[in-house]
Order: structure tokens, then C-alpha cells, then sequence
């Protein structure tokens, strides 16, 4: 049961750290709050169903169709949707609200139609549907598969970023931005970069999503959300961070689910982020000051 | 004498609009309950979003608790009571959300708001399932929608009233300084959190009668009808449209746009979400004046001073809402 | 007696720069003291931790025996502490005389109303701005702005009024009407302290000087001795000259 719990618990925190860091590259490079980031993963989510239902092409395969697609989507939203508000903004606080504003009016573009598309129901597949053998537990080969994948690209694209150059370009963007363009980084160029990266990670997150849950048309609020909250418990543009934080979310989650009652699992979260609101508002691995 | 005669004008259209449901069929006085409704959220998220630049997306949060409420006891209070119910739990919420979030800076507000009402929904169905055993409620009221209109007409006026209340009062010089300058603000004795905070509460506690005393339409209530987020985004498109920080701003912004929003669900009910989602872009992109207007007040920057909104920047954010905190 | 303003052991620190260290002096009523150091000797830090803008990472301040160190700002000033800022801050979409009607609203014993605007007028002539009550604050000039300013914290009735660098950035003939009104101000008997660089105010006003380097108290006393002190010309001028 306990090891059961912890693999569960494991398996979707993976899920959430992977998806976070898409979120928080987009939030620390770009500065640009994306309300729609639920949406591309649930998007995510029914391109890798219909891959697999309609194509008989196995989710990992699509992952190679999807990533991209996902990398190319978030360019696009940037450029034509986001990039005109950071320049009328000139770096005022108009940007947080028209970027709200914006990103609020996409998220209800792709859901309805994605509603349109696939109806309110609840969408699932088969895939990898046998169990396995972990230390005397029996877990779900596909969500095994899950937790390798997000880890391995989590894990991956924190290498790339971190020992490349152009990776450690990205991260002094999202450390100072105004900054930046001293040292000869393009900002706008990273910005629309950052945001396509992370398009590209929440459309990974999408399909390891799909392989072993169940989601609709109007699920991605609570991705976005949940995301959010492992950003800022991780700290803002910290990856190291956010793949800790989403971790714990998604051990506590699975704890709270099958020793309290699965009906209160968003308040667990919702706890937890109070109180990390109430006492490290910088994130629990933020630095507490500069 | 303007003040005079401006009470007197809205004293008239207030007079007017209260013999409206002598004239209209059921249809339309249904569409006066709509349009009363969010005239007055609007108005009511105005008067606290509109003048401390904290954008709030808890409005079906505070909405739903009210319509819920009466669903709830409307077989087991008389009817004035669970209003006054209702505004209590409503008042609680907000000085908890509040106390909570409005001394950090206004992005945690945004995130913490934003999933509030899904909280608040999965907490009501998690109680409902597993205490109580029901999930779906009936509210048999002797409430007829005529009596509905009036009633959300009065809590429009009164809005209307302590917004115009407000904007003379103390407490409006001190959101006027805040937005101004935060460190003279506090170097001079506003206690900013505080002031924030009674704000927003009265907000919510009007956002929630108005989900409270619109309960009575529905008859059957269950979490997922009256926590339906897009309640909270029109909300905030039609008060941003109009102006959140004027008085009849949001009033203004919300009329047109719920008859546009009333138009596009009657006639597009398969892709009412897409079209929501467009127009809500449009706004953003060709009419910029509502909410460039709204930010414009707010973004009042000094040469050294700091910004009166709150600031998206993403790494300093912890450092400088820690300093705020007391 | 028991001192107005009372400092012992006052510290701050940020990260691993110690920016006050171990601050301490008293100020009794009606005192004029100025503040004086260095650029970055830690004034206006000791400033700023005195009206509630930092928190001390040690030590304490009382005002008339009561500790007040740690306390927000706002509570600060309810108590009767009253500052101006090193760059002139006053609310720009205000006009003049709701600066100071902000001034008067929210102190520790509020005024509000018709009363409230006669003090204001009261007050705006005090620092020279009579019949300028309805001009936006935004428009006026720099010294103008300053007299603002000040007329904000006097409406706080201040037992306990901090001067951050008022007098800066005047011309000759300003600095003359700025000072002025300070020694006025004196006069009336409202305990001063004030952070200042142009040493002809502080000869003119102040009957006793602090003497600040690398945040720490390095002279304190009567201002002609003060200012003579060799330790002192040395931390400001550099050794060469001492």
C-alpha cells in the first residue's frame, strides 16, 4: 500500500515538475503569465488519444509529432498574441493585465474547441495497461513509463540549460532581463524562445498526462493552476526548483488522496500554498534575498 | 449642486428601472435580472480591483458561496436571514483570502484567485458527497423573479452608493495615496493592508448577495452550476471595458456586454466558449482604451519611486513582498 | 528624564554587509541634531529603520521610553514620527492641498472635514504656499515640491520630525528660504533630526551633530567642535587632509 502510494505520488509529481518547468521558463524568460498553459497540455493530451486511437501509433512515437507541434504553438501565441502587448507595455504593469486578458481569451478559444472537437466527456486510452512488479507492488507499466519520460526530459532539458550556452543565455534573461541585452542577448529573441520551450514541455506533460489518466475538454484550468503553485513554491524561473516542488505536490496529492479522501486534495494544495505565501513568499527554494 | 444633481439623476433612473417588470414579459425581466446582476459585480469588482490594481479572479468564488448558501438553507431559515448568512460567510472568505494574499505582491493575488472558486467547489462537493450524502440541491422559495429584480436593484444602487461613498471618504484618500506611493503611504499612517483588505471585503460580501439573491432562479443548484468560472472573466472584461476605476465605469462596460454575451449564447450555444475567447482577445488588442485606461491609473510611476501596481517582474518578487509583509 | 528619541545597539545588516552597526544616542525633546557622514556611511539606513522603512537586525529604539523598533511604518507614525524623503516624494496625481489633507487623515489622532482643510491652508502658508492649495503637486517647482513635503509631515503633528537630505539639491537663494523655515520650524520647539550634506545648514541650525563612517558613531557633540574633529575631516575628506 505505502509503496503503491509513493510510486503514485511519485509518477504524478514527476508529471507536475515537468510541466512546471515549461511554466516557469515561459513565466521567467518571457514575464508574460499564461493562464492558457492548462490548455496546450489537455491539447497535448487529445492529440497523443488520437494518435494512439485513430493512427495506432504508440504515445512515446507521438512524442516526436507532439513535442514540436507543442514548441511551434507556443512560438506562434508568443509572437502573434504576446509580443505586440509586451511592446505597447514598454515594460509597464499594462503588461500583466492585457497579458492576463489575453492569455484568459486563448484558454477559452482552445477549450471550446476542443470541446467542439471531442464533447465534455471524460477521454482515456490503453496503453501499456499491465502491471509491474516494484518492490512488491504491482503499478501500471504505463504510468512507470510516465515517470521515466518526465524525468527524462525534465532532467535533460535541466542539462541543456544549465551547460550550454545558450541555455545559460535563457537563465540571464529570466535573472535580468533589462540586463540582458548589455551582454549582446537578444531578450525579445529568448522571450519567444523561453515561451516556445515551454509550449514544447507542456505538450511532453500532455502525453505522459494521457497515458495514464483520464482528462476532458476543461481540465486544463487545474494543470495551469497546479503549475503555477510549484513555480512559486520552487521560486520564479528556478527549474531545480520547480522539479522539487512538483515532486512534493504530487506526493502529497497521492497521500492526502488515498489516506484522507480524494475530494480534498486541492485543499491539501491549496494549504500548502498558503503557507508558503504566509512564510517564504520566495519560493522554498528561492533565495530569501537578493 | 453637481452631487445633487447627479443623485437625482440616478434617483430617476433607479425609479424608472423599478417599473420594469410591469411592462416586460417574463423574458425580458429575466434579462433585467442578468443585466442588474453583473451591472452590479462589475461595479462591485470595480470598486475594489479598479482602485488597488489587485485583479481579482475570485468573483464566481464569492458568487457561487452566495447562490450556494441559499440552496443550502432555504428549507431551514427565513428568507432575510440566509442573506445575511450568506454576506457573513462571504465577508469570512474574504478576510481570510485576503489577510492572506493582498500583503504579498499582486501577482500571488492573481494565482491565489484564480483557482479559488475550483477550491471552493471541490470543498462544497467533497462535503456534500461525504457528510451530507447529496450532491445537487433544491431551492423552493416563495422568491418571484419580479421581487429578485428589485432586490438586486437595490444592491446596485447601494454599490453604486459606497462607491460613490468611498471615492470621498477617508478611505478613498488612502487608496488614492497607495496607488500613488506605497512608502509615503505608509510613512504617513495608512495601514495599507488593512485598507486593502476592507476593500475587497466589501467587494466580496456584494458579490455574494448578488450570487445569493439570484439563487432563487435556478431552483435546482449543484457546485458545478454556480461555480462556473466564466462568471468571474466576464465580470472583469465588462468592468476593464468600461473602466474599472470610475463610478459607472464597470455599469457602463456591463450592459452592452452582457446583451452582446446573452446574444452569442442564444444563437452560438456550441461555440459561445470560442467566440467568448476571441472577443475577449479583440478587447485586448483593438480597444485598448478600458483597460489601458485602467492601467494607466495605476501605473503611475515616480522618477526612484516605486510602482503603484503590482509588478509581474519575476525574480525580485519575493524579496520586495517580503519587505511589505508586517 | 527619559529622552525623546533613544538608540542603543542599533544594527543592520544586509546579507553580509553590515550597514549600521551597533548605532547609539539619545535626543531630548526639542533638540535640533544633525546626522552627517559619508556617502554610505549608514544615515540614511539608521533613517530608515528610525520611521519603520527597515526593520533593525538588532538593537533598539524607543521613542519617550517605548520601544518602536520593528514596528511597521505605519504604526510608527501614528506615534508621531514624521520623515521627508532623500529624493522629494510627494503623491503627483494629488493636488497641494491634499497632500497635506493626506498628511492630516491618517495620523495618530485623524482630522477629516472642514477642519482638516483649514489646517491645511493653515499649514501651506506656514511653509510659504498660501492660495496654491488646488494646483496638482505634479506641476510645481522643486522647492515647491519640498515645502509640500514638509507641510505633509507637520500635518502629522509630529512630536519627532526626520529630515533625509532636505535641504539638497537647492540653489543658493532656495537653500536660504529652506533653511529659514527649518530654523522656524526650531523655533516653534518640534525635535528635528536631519540627514545633511550642505554643512551651512547644518552650522545654521543644528546645536549638535552625529558623525557617521562605515556605519558606525564616530564623533557626537556640539556642532563648531564636531566639525573640527580631525577624525572626522579625516572620514570625509580622506587621511591626506587630516
Amino acid at each position: 500500500m505505502l509503496t503503491t502510494t509513493l510510486i503514485a505520488g511519485l509518477v504524478l509529481g514527476g508529471t507536475y515538475a515537468l510541466v512546471a518547468m515549461g511554466l516557469t521558463i515561459q513565466y521567467g524568460i518571457a514575464r508574460t503569465m499564461n493562464l492558457a498553459y492548462g490548455e496546450t497540455i489537455i491539447a497535448a493530451a487529445f492529440a497523443a488519444y488520437l494518435v494512439h486511437n485513430s493512427l495506432g501509433i504508440s504515445p512515446i512515437l507521438g512524442l516526436v509529432l507532439i513535442a514540436p507541434a507543442g514548441f511551434a504553438f507556443g512560438w506562434l501565441v508568443y509572437r502573434l498574441l504576446l509580443r505586440p502587448l509586451v511592446r505597447r507595455s514598454k515594460g509597464g504593469a499594462a503588461l500583466e493585465i492585457d497579458s492576463i486578458l489575453a492569455t484568459f481569451g486563448l484558454l477559452f478559444v482552445i477549450q471550446g474547441v476542443m470541446q467542439v472537437g471531442f464533447g465534455g466527456n471524460y477521454i482515456s486510452y490503453s496503453y501499456m495497461n499491465f502491471g509491474v512488479d516494484v518492490l512488491g507492488a504491482s503499478v501500471a507499466a504505463n504510468r512507470l513509463l510516465a515517470l521515466v519520460l518526465a524525468l527524462a526530459i525534465g532532467g535533460g532539458l535541466y542539462l541543456l540549460l544549465t551547460h550550454t550556452r545558450w541555455g545559460t543565455a535563457l537563465r540571464a534573461v529570466a535573472v535580468a532581463p533589462a540586463s540582458a541585452p548589455l551582454v549582446g542577448i537578444d531578450a525579445d529573441r529568448a522571450a519567444r524562445f523561453g515561451f516556445a520551450l515551454g509550449g514544447a514541455l507542456a505538450a511532453c506533460g500532455g502525453v505522459v498526462i494521457s497515458m495514464y489518466q483520464t482528462f476532458t475538454a476543461s481540465s486544463g484550468v487545474i494543470f495551469t493552476m497546479k503549475a503555477l503553485i510549484v513555480v512559486i513554491m520552487g521560486g520564479v524561473g528556478n527549474l531545480a526548483g520547480a522539479l522539487s516542488a512538483g515532486l512534493i505536490l504530487g506526493l502529497v496529492e497521492t497521500f492526502v488522496a488515498t489516506y484522507v479522501s480524494p475530494g480534498l486534495t486541492l485543499a491539501a494544495v491549496y494549504l500548502i500554498f498558503l503557507a508558503i505565501l504566509l512564510w517564504r513568499p520566495s519560493g522554498l527554494f528561492g533565495k530569501a534575498r537578493r | 449642486m453637481r452631487t445633487a444633481l447627479g443623485f437625482a439623476a440616478a434617483a430617476i433612473v433607479f425609479a424608472v428601472l423599478a417599473f420594469a417588470p410591469f411592462y416586460l414579459d417574463a423574458y425580458g425581466i429575466g434579462l433585467m435580472i442578468g443585466m442588474t446582476g453583473y451591472v452590479t459585480l462589475a461595479s462591485a469588482w470595480g470598486l475594489f480591483s479598479g482602485r488597488t490594481g489587485y485583479v481579482s479572479l475570485a468573483t464566481v468564488a464569492f458568487f457561487g458561496m452566495g447562490a450556494y448558501t441559499v440552496a443550502v438553507l432555504n428549507e431551514t431559515l427565513p428568507y432575510p436571514v440566509i442573506l445575511l448568512v450568506a454576506g457573513a460567510i462571504g465577508l469570512l472568505v474574504a478576510v481570510v483570502v485576503g489577510f492572506s494574499t493582498l500583503r504579498l505582491a499582486g501577482v500571488y493575488f492573481v494565482i491565489f484567485t484564480f483557482g479559488l472558486a475550483e477550491l471552493i467547489r471541490q470543498l462544497v462537493t467533497w462535503f456534500e458527497t461525504t457528510v451530507t450524502g447529496t450532491l445537487g440541491r433544491y431551492i423552493f422559495l416563495p422568491v418571484g423573479p419580479e421581487h429578485i429584480y428589485w432586490q438586486l436593484l437595490v444592491l446596485c444602487a447601494a454599490t453604486l452608493f459606497i462607491t460613490w461613498w468611498v471615492g470621498r471618504s477617508r478611505l478613498g484618500l488612502a487608496l488614492r495615496v497607495i496607488a500613488d506611493d506605497e512608502v509615503v503611504a505608509s510613512h504617513i499612517g495608512i495601514d495599507i493592508a488593512r485598507t486593502k483588505l476592507a476593500l475587497f471585503s466589501v467587494s466580496a460580501v456584494i458579490i455574494t448577495l448578488v450570487g445569493a439573491i439570484q439563487a432563487p432562479r435556478w431552483t435546482y443548484v449543484e457546485p458545478a452550476i454556480v461555480f462556473n468560472p466564466t462568471v468571474s472573466f466576464l465580470t472583469l472584461i465588462m468592468a476593464l471595458l468600461g473602466g474599472a476605476s470610475r463610478l459607472w465605469g464597470p455599469a457602463l462596460g456591463a450592459i452592452p456586454l452582457f446583451l452582446l454575451f446573452e446574444w452569442l449564447s442564444a444563437n452560438f450555444p456550441d461555440h459561445y466558449s470560442i467566440l467568448l475567447g476571441l472577443l475577449f482577445i479583440v478587447i485586448v488588442f483593438v480597444l485598448p482604451r478600458g483597460v489601458a485606461g485602467f492601467a494607466k491609473d495605476l501605473t503611475r510611476r515616480r522618477p526612484g519611486g516605486t510602482p503603484a501596481a503590482p509588478k509581474l517582474d519575476a525574480a525580485p518578487l519575493g524579496t520586495e513582498s517580503r519587505e511589505a509583509r508586517s | 528624564m527619559t529622552a525623546l528619541l533613544s538608540l542603543s545597539g542599533l544594527t543592520r545588516r544586509f546579507g553580509g554587509l553590515t550597514a549600521v552597526n551597533a548605532l547609539g544616542f539619545d535626543i531630548g525633546e526639542g533638540e535640533v541634531v544633525g546626522l552627517l557622514g559619508p556617502n554610505g556611511s549608514g544615515k540614511t539606513t539608521a533613517l530608515n529603520m528610525i520611521s519603520g522603512a527597515l526593520k533593525p537586525s538588532g538593537g533598539e529604539i524607543r521613542l519617550r521610553g517605548e520601544p518602536i523598533g520593528g514596528l511597521s511604518a505605519h504604526r510608527i507614525a501614528r506615534k508621531g514620527v514624521a520623515r521627508t524623503f532623500q529624493l522629494v516624494r510627494i503623491l503627483p496625481s494629488l493636488t497641494v492641498a491634499e497632500n497635506v489633507l493626506a498628511g492630516l487623515a491618517f495620523r495618530g489622532e485623524p482630522l477629516w472635514g472642514e477642519a482638516a482643510r483649514d489646517e491645511a491652508d493653515l499649514l501651506l502658508r506656514k511653509v510659504g504656499l498660501e492660495g496654491r492649495a488646488g494646483e496638482a503637486a505634479e506641476q510645481l517647482t522643486y522647492i515647491d515640491q519640498k515645502r509640500v513635503e514638509l507641510a505633509r509631515a507637520l500635518a502629522a503633528r509630529p512630536s519627532l520630525l526626520l529630515l533625509d537630505e532636505w535641504l539638497a539639491g537647492l540653489n543658493p537663494a532656495e537653500l536660504r528660504t529652506g533653511i529659514d523655515l527649518v530654523s522656524h520650524l526650531r523655533d516653534t520647539g518640534i525635535t528635528i533630526l536631519l540627514v545633511e550634506h550642505v554643512m551651512e545648514a547644518v552650522r545654521a541650525l543644528c546645536g549638535r551633530c552625529i558623525v557617521m563612517n562605515a556605519g558606525t558613531k564616530i564623533a557626537d557633540g556640539e556642532t563648531p567642535a564636531v566639525l573640527r574633529d580631525a577624525e572626522v575631516v579625516r572620514a570625509y575628506l580622506g587621511t591626506a587632509h587630516a
